[in-house]
């Protein structure tokens, strides 16, 4: 049910605790988006100043990850959500983890762009930008299909999740080809693999967090989709 | 509903009224058979009309009437050749506030429902009834050396127990229970709701409350009714993580109806 359109709490504080809780969620949303949009800058233009600014950042949105965290078991505790809210106060907790550890691969990034800027550029970087900017717009999407109860945006994140893997399989074999040609590359190609690598990961929990839309809004678990219908066929044979 | 079990009570377009004014609108439901149903919903939304239509209690209060069925084991309780008494033995009821016989003593109190209906029994069986029921009301271990001290020498949530002890004596088939914690702390409460859990392995429980959260933690169904219509009713984990309907969205998340 879409929450603008819903009638107040009679209990004002807890209506209270819950706008702080989206709130919240949507200040570390855009933290995070903004994270990975300057790393690969930061990572494109060789800029280790950069780099090493948004390392310092991440600080914030481990802050805000604690911040969420509190509310969302402040909101369990003291009010005993139902239906909605519950859904909306669960998929907040599962939510905040999903950003933080976003936050933490744009820092890995980081990481490999500090190591690589120490040594001359391998190849220019085309497929990863393109990665980058495709994980981005999943977690801006994914933040925004949370915020407007919106299932049609948060079905797109999920189907955008399959260009990410394909691009990083990509990435992956033309890596291999210039290791298997030049043993001298190994060392920024690897650094460069594990950077596709994290970027997948992000792509993948954008994912989670659409998924958790789904299930916020609707009430129906589409996670692991595979997996619970071969359980039930292999149960009913 | 869960295919594993047969419907205890089925209620049949049921309509209740207190002279002119409409107190149940056509409400249809069916309650299984050793389970814990719970009827949520506010204040005069005819929750409690509606339990005290499933074992004729509702026409005891002058210019009251119902209509339509309730059919207990497939036979209307409202038929025309039903003796009522006989339903409310095999309904059994236990009210909001504890309402133990004040001057008599514990067991006299779990006896009366016997010697009430007139039927004749030795002392022997009367003290086996006795202390089976007061076990069943999780209550022996606490008055077993103390039996023939009054009931009003009890706790409140003791004699709440005492009061469903007297309810279980008759052996009913239904139990049904009007806000039994309402007037108990957590403690007391715990332990009835702990209680409804052992009962419903005998006996199929009817239990309005107006707590939600008891209602989400000791029933199998609920029910959430609303000015006098039954909005809607489904397994309590459903209702309370995904319910279908707004009306009952907005009751149990607490918000403006």
């Amino acid at each position: 049910m879409d929450h603008t359109q819903q009638p107040q709490h009679t209990n004002r504080q807890y209506e209270e605790d819950l706008r702080g809780l989206r709130a919240g969620l949507l200040k570390m949303g855009g933290l995070v988006e903004r994270q990975i949009a300057e790393t690969i800058e930061a990572l494109v233009n060789r800029d280790s100043d950069h780099a090493r600014e948004i390392i310092k950042r991440d600080q914030e949105v481990n802050r805000l990850d604690i911040e969420n965290d509190e509310q969302c078991i402040r909101l369990l505790a003291l009010h005993q959500p139902t239906a909605s809210d519950l859904r909306f106060i669960t998929t907040g907790l599962k939510i905040t983890t999903d950003l933080e550890r976003i936050g933490d691969n744009a820092v890995n990034i980081c990481e490999r762009a500090l190591e690589l800027n120490e040594v001359p550029q391998l190849k220019p970087y085309i497929d990863l930008p393109r990665m980058a900017e495709i994980a981005q717009s999943m977690v801006k999407d994914s933040i925004d299909a949370f915020m407007r109860d919106d299932t049609d945006l948060a079905d797109q994140v999920i189907e955008r999740d399959d260009e990410v893997d394909m691009l990083n399989y990509q990435v992956y074999r033309e890596l291999l080809s210039y290791m298997a040609e030049d043993p001298h590359t190994i060392s920024s190609a690897t650094r460069l693999l594990f950077v596709s690598k994290y970027l997948e990961r992000i792509a993948d929990h954008a994912t989670n967090i659409a998924e958790m839309v789904v299930y916020m809004v609707k009430g129906k678990m589409i996670k692991h989709v595979e997996t619970r219908r071969r359980e039930e066929r292999e149960a009913s044979s | 509903m869960a295919a594993d079990t047969t419907n205890k009570l089925i209620v049949n377009k049921l309509n209740a009224y207190f002279n002119k004014h409409h107190a149940l609108h056509d409400v249809s439901l069916s309650f299984p058979d050793k389970r814990v149903a719970a009827i949520i919903g506010p204040s005069g939304c005819g929750k409690s009309t509606l339990v005290r239509c499933l074992n004729r209690m509702h026409e005891v209060v002058p210019g009251a009437r119902a209509d339509g069925e309730v059919m207990l084991d497939g036979d209307n309780i409202y038929g025309d050749d039903v003796d009522p008494v006989q339903v409310r033995r095999r309904i059994g009821m236990v009210f909001q506030k504890p309402t133990p016989f004040p001057t008599m003593s514990i067991e006299d109190n779990v006896a009366a429902g016997l010697t009430l209906n007139g039927a004749s029994i030795n002392r022997a069986e009367r003290d086996q009834i006795v202390e089976r029921s007061l076990r069943q009301a999780a209550l022996w271990e606490e008055v077993k050396d103390r039996l023939r001290r009054p009931g009003a020498s009890l706790s409140g949530g003791q004699q709440q127990r005492l009061c469903v002890a007297r309810a279980l004596a008759v052996k009913p088939e239904v139990l049904l229970m009007d806000e039994p914690c309402s007037a108990l702390d957590p403690i007391s409460t715990a332990r009835i709701e702990e209680l409804l859990l052992e009962l419903k392995a005998e006996f199929t429980i009817v239990i309005v409350t107006h707590n939600m959260q008891q209602a989400a933690r000791c029933s199998d169904m609920t029910a959430f009714m609303y000015t006098g219509n039954l909005i809607e009713y489904g397994e309590t984990k459903q209702i309370f993580t995904n319910p279908t309907r707004r009306e009952t969205e907005d009751y149990i998340t607490g918000r403006f109806g």
